[in-house]
């Protein structure tokens, strides 16, 4: 009668895992030594250097030559060159119009989970508004706010719309 | 949400269980599923049974909650071979092992002073002897919740455990396109019914999560542009904003007695560990690290709390005690390690991980030893428990073209054993599901 049954009694089986080694489509991680990533663009411009975009698409102008946005390398908040003079630029038009008040928005690309994201948004705005201030803005008329990936600029998943969604955005306020 | 009255009433078992009767190890992962005949359910030709469809019903939901475990299949009724009211007295046992039926579920409703009776017998065709039995009763419009607590009966009797059908998944739901998305929290029955959306779509709203006792739900909104925890009543409808807090609130997730909300606070660019009390609203800082420490769960006795930080360099896991003290990384098998999630067993950790260029749901034991990864995907994130820890639910995107079309996200849940992965259906896309306790 229990014949049936046998296949249900209880076993204390440790299941066992193939960790999935054969099939791992190896995606190589964004770093230094992936640099000076060609565009496929008609111009053939460099668009990234060491995983931080450089190109000009996405980007809008506060007033002449003074571009909203400065971008970062993936997982990174550290300020480059490049970034550290448009936020001077920014500084001098902050300087010029001195009623204006900005918010700073800081933002990540799609390949990292969302509440890291957050707050790695966070940091990056708040890399941004620390330039700034040294540069001799007052820091009440900055704010920062973290959108994480919540907002990319470009939709697609590849290496060129992940470099130019990690940014933060300046935006006047007033 | 309705008001449930609902009495249960043990039915008197027949005979003492002695001996070897059905029962199945879920530890077991990969198993041929044990087939059940569950049987229409009997009535005096009640019309408001009928009108309502109740009796197909009601098996319908029954069958489809097992069947789903992936430790189950249910026998198509048309080889049924006694199928009348009778069986659910005396079943002829011979007949449902001639089918190859291990288990027989009977039942019966009727109306009585307007309320739905649901009365259940489950069968071991083998040893021939009613195995669990009870009488359910409700209101009528409650036929879906009575359903799931039988389909809970039976999934317990069968594999002693607890049983996680008759709960609740909150989640956001997404539509429009990725830089324009519009998201809004949701709710809905385990398996899909009584779908609702909570809010308008109007603010951005993330990281929804059930208070383990009471109907209220912990989430993040950008509610006048202020992004901060909130509360909301699911009765009531009400929100709240947690606390006054100087910056960004995220990672909201509550103690196991629903009386305390853990989550981040970014200042100035780091984020560190909190906890409010709900009822004297005190905050307690728990982290103080000049790196990011979020995505904070507590263990089911909540004397630790497991969260995520990049103080070592790279995103890994921690465990600490839940004043703050004895720090320790438990995540050492290489790769990044995200969104660490107690089990309430207390046994496990659920996290992401992420490693060459591939997410990865996996646990690990709560020293970071056992790691098994459960499914891997290009991306996939924010594990949540059943109930009884035998599952995780998820979420997962597919990768855009570089015009941004084809993104999608959706739900889906696995076993603990990386068995009997399955899509969760929604009506639009979905993210961040957190799965609630068996509803009180």
């Amino acid at each position: 009668m229990v014949s049936n049954f046998e296949n249900y009694t209880r076993y204390l089986v440790i299941v066992l895992f193939a960790l999935f080694l054969a099939a791992c489509e190896t995606v190589p991680k964004e770093s230094a030594t992936s640099s000076a990533t060609s565009s496929t663009s008609s111009t053939s411009a460099v668009e990234i250097i060491d995983g931080v975009y450089v190109g000009s698409d996405t980007v809008e102008m506060l007033a002449i030559d003074v571009p909203d946005r400065i971008f970062f390398a993936y997982d990174s908040y550290s300020l480059t060159k490049a970034a550290q003079n448009t936020l001077e630029k920014q500084a001098k038009w902050l300087k010029a119009n001195g009623s204006a008040t900005i918010a700073i928005e800081g933002h990540a690309d799609e390949r990292g989970t969302r509440e890291y994201n957050l707050a790695l948004g966070d940091r990056r705005a708040n890399a941004a508004k620390d330039y700034l201030m040294t540069q001799g803005i007052s820091s009440s008329r900055v704010t920062t706010i973290s959108f994480g990936k919540e907002r990319p600029v470009n939709s697609g998943s590849n290496k060129k719309a992940w470099a130019q969604n990690r940014r933060s955005v300046t935006v006047r306020t007033n | 949400m309705r008001k449930l009255l609902l009495y249960l009433i043990p039915l008197i078992l027949f005979t003492n269980i002695s001996y070897a009767l059905i029962e199945i190890d879920i530890t077991e992962g990969n198993r041929e599923p044990l087939p059940l005949a569950i049987s229409e359910f009997f009535h005096d030709n009640n019309s408001e049974i009928i009108d309502k469809k109740i009796t197909e019903n009601i098996r319908t939901v029954i069958s489809d909650d097992l069947e789903r475990s992936g430790l189950f299949s249910s026998i198509d009724d048309k080889a049924f071979i006694q199928n009348n009211r009778a069986m659910h007295l005396k079943p002829r046992f011979a007949d449902w092992r001639l089918i190859k039926a291990q288990g027989l579920l009977t039942g019966e409703l009727a109306i009585e002073d307007n309320r739905l009776k649901v009365e259940f017998r489950l069968w071991d065709t083998f040893a021939e002897k009613e195995i669990e039995g009870l009488v359910l009763i409700t209101t009528i419009d409650n036929w879906r919740r009575i359903s799931h607590m039988i389909a809970d009966k039976i999934y317990e009797r069968l594999t002693g455990e607890e049983g996680y059908f008759d709960t609740r998944i909150v989640y956001v739901a997404e539509e429009g396109p990725k830089n324009k998305r519009i998201k809004k929290l949701a709710i809905m029955d385990q398996d899909g019914a009584n779908h609702k959306f909570l809010t308008s779509g109007k603010e951005l709203v993330l990281t929804p999560r059930f208070n383990p006792v009471r109907q209220e739900i912990t989430y993040l909104s950008y509610f006048k542009n202020l992004p901060r925890v909130y509360l909301l009543n699911i009765q009531t409808g009400i929100q709240e904003v947690v606390g006054d807090f100087p910056g960004m609130t995220f990672a909201p997730r509550f103690s196991p007695d629903g009386g305390k909300i853990i989550m981040s606070l970014a200042r100035e660019g780091n984020s560190d560990l909190y906890v409010m009390d709900l009822t004297t609203r005190v905050v307690e800082r728990l982290t103080d690290s000049p790196a990011i420490d979020t995505s904070p769960s507590y263990s089911p006795d909540g004397k630790r709390i497991t969260f995520n930080s990049d103080r070592g360099g790279s995103q890994q896991i921690y465990v600490m005690d839940s004043n703050g003290r004895n720090q320790k990384r438990i995540s050492k098998q290489g790769g990044n390690y995200a969104t660490p999630v107690w089990s309430p067993r207390g046994d496990l950790i659920a996290f992401t991980k992420f490693f060459q260029g591939q997410y990865f749901i996996g646990v690990m034991r709560t020293d970071g030893s056992g790691e098994r990864l459960l499914t891997e995907n290009w991306y996939q994130e924010a594990p949540s428990w059943s109930s009884n820890g035998r599952v995780l639910i998820f979420y997962r995107e597919t990768k855009a073209n570089s015009a941004g079309d084809g993104h999608s996200s959706s739900i889906w849940s696995i076993d603990l054993t990386g068995f009997n992965e399955r899509k969760i259906i929604t009506p639009v896309d979905a993210s961040d599901p957190s799965w609630s306790k068996l509803i009180q």
